[in-house]
């Protein structure tokens, strides 16, 4: 049976937050600095995020994406500060 | 790219009001550019200007034999003798701290820091009050975490202890939290540095992080106008701090003020809020200069940054310098050795204008001091509330608790009394060394590093009897750091204020606002404790609600001898204990009253400024000749849980139970958990009893022992019998609790 299309389905989602765009981060720019100090003068800018891999029970991909937004919104990302994106992954 | 055209709209849209607009177009003879707008903003701003609090704040005292420096620089600063000062001062961060609690509360603890060692001094002691909403608050929570968190993250980091404050929760602040940070530091008294631009001719150098986009217009929009829903759209505004950013700051800072290379340096100024237009004018206004800025010069964290984002950029961890002409590239050179940009961004003029450039267009051409001294200032109509009758509390209306027992424990687990051990167990109280109390007792105590002395400080507000009298509340408040103080051994020195109120343009609000700043005043003459560093919280009001009125004040004390400090706990079975002052009826505005009878009313506590000054002489003198085995004042909750305090507050697990008689005609919940004022618990060795009365008697302090420490359960009469580890176990475990968690 093909994960896809067949109504409910296990999922694995990738999340990716981010620091906004203009925010400082002190992370980011910590490990650009080591990376020129290592002989990387190359590196003009480095955003430091997490990654987060979420995995869902057998739910329909419509449920799926909006429960995993609710929760970067609620949890996983500070929208004060921080972006996110996800993609969803169909899993047995 | 061109900045867009000024109308009248984009004047309101800045804040600015219809007058306002008019007065800048006189002034310059033209209409504004888009950059002067913004500069005009901010620095007419409640938060840059304190239009409406600068006529009544010239009322307060400050002045006396200590002083170095009083209001008006970037902090206080007291001479503590031997060559030593402390330069201390609170600052609030509440709306952004409301908005994004981790972030705001650490750049709140960031931006006073620099306040501090702008002036030379190392910090070695940071503080804080909090005010939170109601505990039940479905918000509440999120931002005690956030907040404390923030605090712990940026103090830890950077390496200066946190060793002191105050946590209150009330429905007044559920939309609107209030967070003030406190910063004392240690300097030489002959090597304290002031925000100056003298010398036409030197440079103007930029040093630290580059300049993002943080924070535009936090001090004019975040800082002075109320929460709406809209409060949303605003959230870009929020600045992220990096401690240690700020501690390479603060180690290339004090190095520049060091003997080898202070004769360089003219003048040095943090760039707070507003950033480099505030720092900028505000040091050519204090040398009657002025100041020319190339803003292409001006180090960036993005590509593209507008010359107005420039100039109103509130990025964190940066300072604004004035050094000698020809020693720019030794400053420069000694910035970078700590890994920090430091850019000539421009020049000391004697024009008394504060110009600036970019790309060769002159975008800023403003006259120094319309933006400073002369900015407008309001005496702004002043009005009690007119249904503000005080609400009469009928002691015979109040039933007696059916169980004295069960009320004083209700009370040490209620959200304001129970432990903060949560809160501060969170903090590097020790970092440094210098620690000799940390939280948990009635004052922080840190050494003084290279004397004998140590210093004590108390942070305190009473927003509770505030909000029934504002005069009586910040009398009281006052009078409550002044007993910590002399409670811990240490002589009252100084006061820096943080006055956190709501809207200014309403009548009741700057009636409030001016009964607290008379109440300030007259206490601060009844101590000999000048003001001489503070902050103006306007606007702290949520879709028309105000806060209550809640200010804040951090007082410093003395202590000469540093071994001669008293904590406030319990410490060996047959130390005799003994009341100073005398116990009346009073139960208005009583945390008891509040918890037990879900009231905040009645007439407050009677206060007399002369009893507490005698008071304190007692203390001071017990504690100096080795008197006092504890001390504690005797505050919120009253007499029982001033007793109960010092059974189980102490830093070890030896905790000491006592048995207590008290004579007195008053109702017992009075006798109890009243907070009337000028009191405070001692125990002493029988063999210094003598001594004590005399020291009392001299003073006119009423003593009486009233008991004997003694075993594991605290007594009181017939009234209660309770063990320690249970009195202990509710008070720790309380707080938690309030969070939702185990």
């Amino acid at each position: 049976m093909s994960a896809e299309g067949n109504g409910a389905t296990g999922w694995l989602a990738r999340v990716y937050v981010t620091p906004k765009q203009g925010v400082l981060d002190p992370q980011g720019k910590a490990v650009q600095q080591s990376l020129h100090a290592l002989g990387y003068p190359e590196v003009l800018d480095l955003r430091l995020g997490k990654y987060v891999e979420v995995t869902l029970a057998e739910i329909s991909r419509e449920s799926a994406e909006t429960r995993v937004r609710e929760m970067c919104e609620r949890l996983l990302a500070n929208g004060v500060i921080e972006d996110f994106r996800f993609d969803l992954e169909a899993s047995r | 790219m061109t900045a867009p055209q000024v109308t009248l709209a984009t004047a309101h849209e800045h804040g600015l009001t219809t007058d306002e607009f008019a007065q800048i177009e006189t002034i310059l003879g033209r209409t504004p550019t888009f950059e002067e707008l913004g500069v005009f903003s901010v620095m007419w701003s409640e938060h840059c200007s304190y239009k409406s609090s600068r006529v009544h704040l010239k009322t307060l005292p400050t002045t006396g034999p200590r002083v170095l420096q009083g209001p008006g620089e970037n902090a206080g600063a007291l001479d503590v003798g031997d060559g030593v000062a402390v330069v201390f001062k609170i600052e609030s961060h509440n709306h952004p701290s409301f908005v994004e609690p981790f972030q705001g509360a650490a750049t709140g603890v960031g931006g006073i820091l620099r306040d501090i060692f702008t002036m030379g001094a190392r910090p070695i002691a940071n503080l804080n009050s909090l005010h939170f909403g109601r505990p039940e608050h479905a918000r509440t929570p999120f931002l005690v975490r956030g907040v404390v968190a923030g605090i712990g993250h940026y103090g830890n980091c950077i390496g200066v202890p946190t060793v002191g404050g105050e946590v209150h929760f009330d429905p007044g602040y559920d939309h609107n939290i209030l967070v003030n940070a406190f910063t004392l530091g240690v300097v030489a008294s002959d090597r304290i540095f002031r925000a100056a631009a003298d010398g036409p001719g030197n440079s103007v150098l930029y040093v630290g992080s580059k300049t993002g986009r943080d924070g535009i217009h936090g001090a004019s929009l975040l800082a002075s106008a109320e929460f709406d829903a809209e409060s949303e759209t605003k959230r870009p505004t929020v600045q992220v701090g990096d401690p240690f950013t700020e501690k390479l700051l603060l180690e290339a800072c004090l190095e520049l003020m060091s003997p080898a290379y202070s004769e360089h340096l003219v003048g040095i100024q943090d760039m707070g809020a507003a950033g480099l237009t505030s720092s900028s004018t505000e040091m050519a206004s204090r040398s009657g200069t002025g100041i020319d800025l190339d803003l292409s010069r001006v180090p960036l964290r993005e590509r593209v940054v507008t010359p107005y984002e420039m100039l109103l950029s509130e990025s964190q961890e940066r300072m604004l310098l004035v050094v000698h002409r020809g020693s720019e590239e030794i400053v420069q050179e000694l910035f970078r050795k700590w890994d920090l940009d430091a850019e000539v961004i421009g020049t000391v003029t004697d024009s008394q204008r504060l110009r600036a450039t970019f790309e060769g267009r002159l975008v800023v051409d403003i006259p120094i001091d319309p933006l400073t001294d002369g900015a407008p200032a309001l005496n702004r109509p002043a009005a009690e509330a007119a249904e503000q009758e005080t609400p009469r509390l009928v002691l015979a209306d109040l039933p007696e608790p059916v169980d004295y027992g069960e009320a004083l424990l209700q009370l040490l687990a209620s959200p304001n009394l129970c432990s903060r051990e949560w809160v501060y167990r969170q903090y590097d109280a020790y970092v440094g060394g210098g620690t000799i109390v940390r939280p948990g007792s009635d004052a922080a105590v840190v050494r003084l590093p290279g004397t004998e002395k140590a210093i004590a400080i108390s942070v305190d507000s009473m927003a509770r009897f505030c909000a029934i009298d504002p005069y009586v509340g910040m009398v009281s408040a006052v009078a409550e750091s002044a007993r910590n103080l002399a409670a811990s051994g240490a002589e009252p020195i100084g006061v820096t204020n943080c006055l956190n109120f709501g809207n200014p343009e309403k009548p009741e609000v700057m009636w409030q606002f001016q009964q607290a700043v008379q109440g300030l005043h007259d206490a601060c003459v009844a101590f000999g404790t000048p003001v001489v560093s503070g902050n103006v919280s306007f606007y702290n009001e949520t879709e028309g609600s105000s806060i209550p009125p809640s200010p804040v004040i951090g007082m410093v004390g003395l202590l000469e001898d540093a071994s001669q400090h008293v904590t406030q706990w319990f410490k060996g079975d047959g130390d005799a204990i003994v009341l100073l002052g005398r116990n009346h009826e009073e139960l208005g505005g009583s945390e008891y009253v509040a918890t037990a009878h879900h009231q905040v009313r009645g007439t407050l506590p009677w206060i007399d400024l002369d009893v507490e000054r005698r008071l304190i002489d007692v203390l001071r003198a017990g504690a100096r000749e080795g008197l006092l085995r504890s001390a504690h004042d005797v505050s919120a909750g009253g007499l029982a849980i001033a007793l109960a305090e010092c059974c189980i507050t102490s830093e070890s697990s030896a905790r000491h139970g006592a048995r207590i008689d008290l004579e007195d005609g008053l109702r017992p919940d009075a006798l109890l958990f009243g907070e009337s004022h000028g009191r405070a618990v001692v125990s002493a060795r029988r063999r210094h009893l003598t001594r004590l009365r005399e020291l009392a008697d001299r003073a006119e302090v009423p003593i009486a022992v009233i008991g004997e420490v003694r075993g594991q359960r605290l007594e009181i009469g017939e009234l209660v019998a309770l063990g320690v580890d249970e009195m202990h176990t509710r008070w720790s475990e309380a707080f938690a609790g309030l969070l939702g968690e185990e």
